[in-house]
This record gives C-alpha cells, structure tokens and sequence, in this order.
C-alpha cells in the first residue's frame, strides 16, 4: 500500500509536468492543426533560462559560489525564464510557421522538426553538450507523510503545476481572448470573418504555450536537476502522446493525458519491467487509439464528402 | 533494329547497371590509394546511398499513398538487427570454415540474401504497423508509427543477445558501394514503375481522396497496408546494408526518431511525391552535415557550428520551397517542361498540392 502511494506521489509529479508541456502542444494543435515538435526543445530551453537566470541572479545580489535558495529568487527566475522562452514562441511563430501558414500543412511541420533541431544543435553549440546541475532554487526538505518519503518539491511541482492549469483553464474558457482562441480553433476562416485578429491570436498561444513549457522546465530541474540540451526529446515526446491521449486540441484533455502517463509511468518504473519505462507510454497511446482513435476526449468527427 | 523480347531487354539493363557500378567501385577503391581522402567521400556516397534507400521507400509511404509515418527508423532498425543477427552468428562463421577461394563469392551472396530477409522481416513489421492505419488518419497516425518505432528500439535496447545498450559490433563487413547502389537503383525503379501501375494509381488515389478513392472501388484499407509493406521492405534492406558497412557496428541510438525526422525532412524538402525530389533531397541533406565541416575554420570558432548551420538551413529551404524542391513533379518533367516536350494536359499535375488543406478538419475515422 505504501510503495502504491509512494509510486503514485511520483507518478503525478511527473505527470504534472508532462502535463504542463502537452497544454503547449495542444493549444497549438488545436489551433494550427500543426504537431509543433519544438515544444520539447523550449522546455530544454526554459529549465537552461533557470540555470542561467539563477547565476546572474546570484551575481547581480552580490553572492558567491552557489547562489542561496530563497523563494524570491525561484518567483523572479520563474517569471524570467517564462518571459524568454515566451518570447522564443513568439518569435518562432513568425519566422518558422507564419510565412507557411498558406502552404502545405506538411511544410510547417518540417520547419518544426527544424526548429528542434536548431535547439537541440544550438543548445549544445552554445550551453555545451555535457549534463549542468540545475541550482536548489528553495530549500530542501524530506518530508515523510504515513510513511511516503518525499520532498517538499514534489509538493512545489503540484501546486504550481496545478496553479497554472488553472489559469490556463480560466484563460481558455473564462475570458475574452479564451473565446476568441476556441473560435479560432473552431474554425479559421470564419474567425477572422466576425472581426477576431487570428494571427494575434495565434501568436499569443505560441507565447503562452511556451511559457508553460518554460515553467515545466524549471520544476523538472527542481525535481531533477541534471540538465542537457537533448532533455527535452523524450519528455516532449511522452507529453506529445499525452495530448494525443486525452484527445489532442483538448485541453482538460492534455492535463489528464499528462497525469495518466506519469503516473502508468511510474508504476512500470517500480516494477519488474522497469527497463520498458520508456516503451509503455507509446503502448498506452497505440492501444486506446485502437478503441478510441481520436484520444480519451477528442471530438468525434464523421467524415463528409 | 528488331525489337528484343523484354527478358532479354531487361537483363541487359541490368547488366549494364552491375558493371557501371563494379566499375565505379572498383575505381574508388584503387583512386583511395593514390588519394587517401577518397576513402572519405567513398563513404560519405555509401551513407547518401542508404539515405536514398530509405528516402525514395518512405516516399512511397509517405507521398504516394499520402500515409503520414514517422516510424522509418523503426523498419530500418529491424532490418539491420535481424541481418546483422543472421550474419554475425550463423553466416559469418559458416564463411569463415569455407575455403578462401570460395569465401569472397559466398559472403556476398549471403550478404544478398541476409538483407532481402532483412527487407522480409521489415516488411512484416511494417504490415503489423500499417494495421493500425486502417482505423487512424493523419497526425494520430504519424504519431503511432512514431510510437513503434520507439517500441522497436526499447525492445532491442533490452535484448541481451543482440549487444542491448552497449550495441553490436563485430558483424561481418561485407557490404560495400556496389549493393547500396544495387539497392538504390531497384528501389527508384520499383518505385517508378509502381506509380505507373494500378496499385501506384491507388495510392495516388487514396492520398488525393480517401472517400472518394473508395467510392470509385479502390480497397483502401489494402492499399495502404500494402504501402507500408513496401515502404518498410526498402527501409529494412537500408538497414541490412547500412548494418554491414564498415564500421559495422550498430548501437539503439542510431534508430531513434530523430533518425525518422531525418528522412521525412528529406522526403519534405524533395517535393512529397516526388521521387527524383527524394533523391536530391537525400543527397543535399546528407552531403550538407559534411560539407558544414569547414565552417569551423572559416569562421574561426573553438566549437563545430555545423550543425546548428545545417538546421537553419533545412529551416530556410523549407520557407522558401514550401511544396518541396521539386513539388510533385519529377526531375525529369522538370528538365523536359523546358523543352516544351510535354503536353499541355500533363503540365498541371504539379499543383495538387498547393492546395491548403488545413482545414480539413481533426482527422476523423
């Protein structure tokens, strides 16, 4: 019972960041219809932002060595790295997707593979392609609850995670911009007929897309913190699949995705299999898209002549 | 002259393609010893020859039958494994109790028939991945092939027998530039005739229009299962081939699916559909990564740029040639438009695919 709960407590800590990470890629889906495959990469960049972010602020405090764990510094590195790879997402809307917004959808998708590819190259051109310790932004704690051993970080991953799904939830669906993006996502053309500025709109979902993917790069740095230029490949990947479970352009969708296979996760990874860790998540995704293809909360579509 | 009959036609083309390319290898092979850096090139033509394997097998996939897979590496990792396998425990060490006279005709003909089993094995791989597309359209099925891809490399990543993390090495290095270009040049024909004939004419089909194609009797489902089994039989022959070529040594890394995004970025770039396209493209993209090599020094850098060149670039090529270099058209429509050779009924079959269609909608069932 223990070690369920314990597997469990990992599970959604991790799943909270897929989560975090496949809100990016569904907004965007669900918008463009463009699987955007550089959104792993700038959860690469945004947890190098906190790396980076922690030294300059150590500096710029007149500290030496390892810069202190205060919450001040973690609150200003978070909306800092956000601010950066927020803006990476604008530029990277304009310059990679927006030129094709008119062509071939298949165009925009190699330009995204290329953009990973240029952060993948770029990051270790300019970070260096050995593994950085990401700095303790807060203190430490081991907490041990009915017998589960866990971090006071866990626990900072979940409320913030859950924090910014929230305001994500009310940003989608409690204000006027949320409309306009779910009328965009409705239908384009007809958007931009009843007078809604679509390419504001979509640019704005890249930023805050990205500036998910930046928070879920600093609380995966908290919680792991052995950094590289190439980390973002397989979480990006994994969060992809999670977007695509709950039923991709979905966004309740993608946050459950996202928990489901951190967790499903987690409990291969504490048992005998644990060498499949990385298998299961595509092995989940392949056997619901069989009964359910087009994910656990996708629209069904029937198709029209 | 008197028409031959086509076996015999055949086999002279045939011929004539064995000795071109016993000739040219054996020139790069006796040039490398009056100039060592021949070895280089030598082998960079043998990795662009795999490249183009696997480019012209995906677009048969991918820009014929307008199946979206990004699972290529997946094939060409079972076929290398399974040959490499086949080889290095049973065929090799049978070649190496043969007589030595014997030895060179008898390795290259296993190594023939270990990568058309390598193919087999691929193929049947890829008719167990091209099932799920009968149900699966578009992104979801791109991104469950991405997914067995990834399956196939975890399982080999955790079967000791076949070397698991550490890799494989030691397998027999038989392959050579002559049967990569051997392959080569089946795959572009095989995929030239293909889309000529029938089957070609239903992918054309499916991809323009599934509801349609199947109104007008086209079996789909067949259709694009029987894609795949082509597509992935090329992929895994890649494999086997690339398998044996020196430094023959194979490693779970080598088959991810950044391996994938390479080749369907060179399908892209090269116009999707178009075979010529897919060739060109496979030569620039793999000669590119190698060319960027002397950026170091001409830019004065500590750290090698090339790659971070070589990505701006596919990301420029992208932007300015959105349809691909070539669109759907071949490079010989191409060369013979200029010469106002083809007829006007023929000339707009190149823009189908300016057409937009992103609002086509989620992919539906």
């Amino acid at each position: 019972m223990q070690e369920f709960l314990q597997n469990l407590l990992n599970g959604i800590a991790a799943g909270s960041i897929y989560a975090l990470i496949a809100l990016g890629y569904t907004m965007v889906y669900g918008i463009l219809k463009l699987i955007n495959f550089a959104h792993g990469d700038v959860f690469m960049l945004g947890s190098f932002m906190g790396f980076y972010g922690a030294g300059v602020y150590a500096r710029m405090t007149g500290q030496t060595g390892a810069p202190q764990p205060s919450w001040v510094m973690a609150a200003i590195i978070l909306i800092a790295s956000m601010a950066i790879c927020a803006f990476f997402g604008f530029l990277n809307e304009r310059i990679a997707y927006r030129p094709l917004r008119n062509a071939p959808r298949i165009a925009s998708l190699i330009t995204a593979i290329g953009v990973s590819f240029l952060l993948e190259y770029g990051g270790q051109f300019v970070f260096g392609p050995d593994p950085k310790f990401f700095p303790q932004l807060v203190e430490k704690h081991l907490l041990n609850i009915g017998g589960i051993s866990t971090t006071n970080y866990q626990l900072i991953v979940l409320v913030v995670a859950l924090f910014f799904m929230a305001l994500l939830q009310y940003i989608v669906y409690g204000t006027k911009f949320g409309r306009a993006m779910r009328a965009v996502s409705y239908n384009f053309e007809t958007a931009s007929l009843m007078g809604i500025p679509t390419d504001r709109i979509i640019v704005t979902t890249f930023a805050i897309g990205s500036a998910l993917a930046a928070v879920a790069g600093i609380l995966n740095g908290l919680v792991y913190p052995k950094i590289d230029p190439l980390m973002g490949v397989m979480p990006g990947l994994k969060a992809f699949v999670a977007a695509v479970l709950g039923g991709i352009g979905n966004v309740p969708g993608a946050m459950l995705g996202g928990l489901i296979i951190g967790v499903i996760e987690a409990f291969v990874g504490g048992s005998r299999f644990s060498q499949f860790r990385d298998a299961i998540a595509f092995v989940i995704l392949i056997v619901i898209l069989l009964f359910r293809p087009s994910g656990l909360f996708g629209k069904y579509q029937a198709e029209k002549v | 002259m008197k028409r031959m009959p086509w076996y015999l036609r055949d086999l002279l083309y045939l011929a004539t393609v064995v000795v071109v390319l016993l000739g040219v290898q054996y020139l790069l092979e006796r040039s490398a010893d009056y100039y060592p850096a021949m070895r280089y090139y030598h082998r960079i033509l043998v990795l662009m020859g795999i490249n183009i394997i696997l480019a012209v097998s995906l677009n048969i996939i991918n820009g014929h039958a307008g199946q979206f897979s990004l699972g290529h590496a997946g094939f060409m990792a079972v076929g290398a494994y399974f040959s490499a396998w086949l080889t290095l425990f049973y065929f090799g060490p049978y070649v190496d109790k043969l007589p030595e006279s014997s030895q060179f005709i008898a390795q290259n003909v296993l190594l023939l028939i270990a990568v058309l089993i390598a193919g087999l094995v691929a193929a049947i791989a890829g008719y167990l991945v091209g099932l799920p597309s009968l149900r699966l359209r578009g992104d979801y099925l791109a991104i469950v092939t991405l997914g067995f891809g990834e399956i196939i490399r975890v399982i080999i990543l955790n079967v000791e027998k076949i070397g698991a993390a550490r890799g494989l090495s030691g397998i027999p290095a038989w392959s050579n530039f002559f049967w990569v270009f051997f392959f080569v040049v089946i795959v572009v024909i095989v995929s030239v005739r293909l889309v000529s004939s029938s089957v070609g004419r239903a992918f054309l089909a499916v991809r323009e229009d599934q509801i349609a194609a199947e109104a007008m009797g086209v079996d789909t489902t067949r259709y694009k299962v029987k894609a795949f089994i082509i597509g992935s039989f090329f992929a895994g022959a890649a494999g086997g081939l690339f398998a044996h070529y020196t430094p023959a040594y194979l490693n779970p890394q080598m088959f991810t699916f950044i391996k994938s995004f390479e080749v369907i970025a060179m399908v892209v770039l090269g116009g999707l559909g178009s075979i010529s396209g897919s060739i060109l493209a496979a030569i620039i993209l793999t000669f590119l990564p190698e060319g960027l090599r002397a950026a170091k020094d001409v830019l004065h850098m500590t750290k090698d740029p090339r790659m971070v060149i070589y990505s701006i670039m596919l990301i420029t090529l992208m932007l300015t040639r959105p349809q691909g270099l070539l669109g759907r058209r071949e490079l010989w429509d191409v060369l013979a438009r200029r010469k106002d050779s083809i007829p006007k009924e023929k000339r707009d079959e190149g823009n189908a695919d300016d057409k937009l269609d992103r609002d086509a909608g989620p992919p539906v069932t």
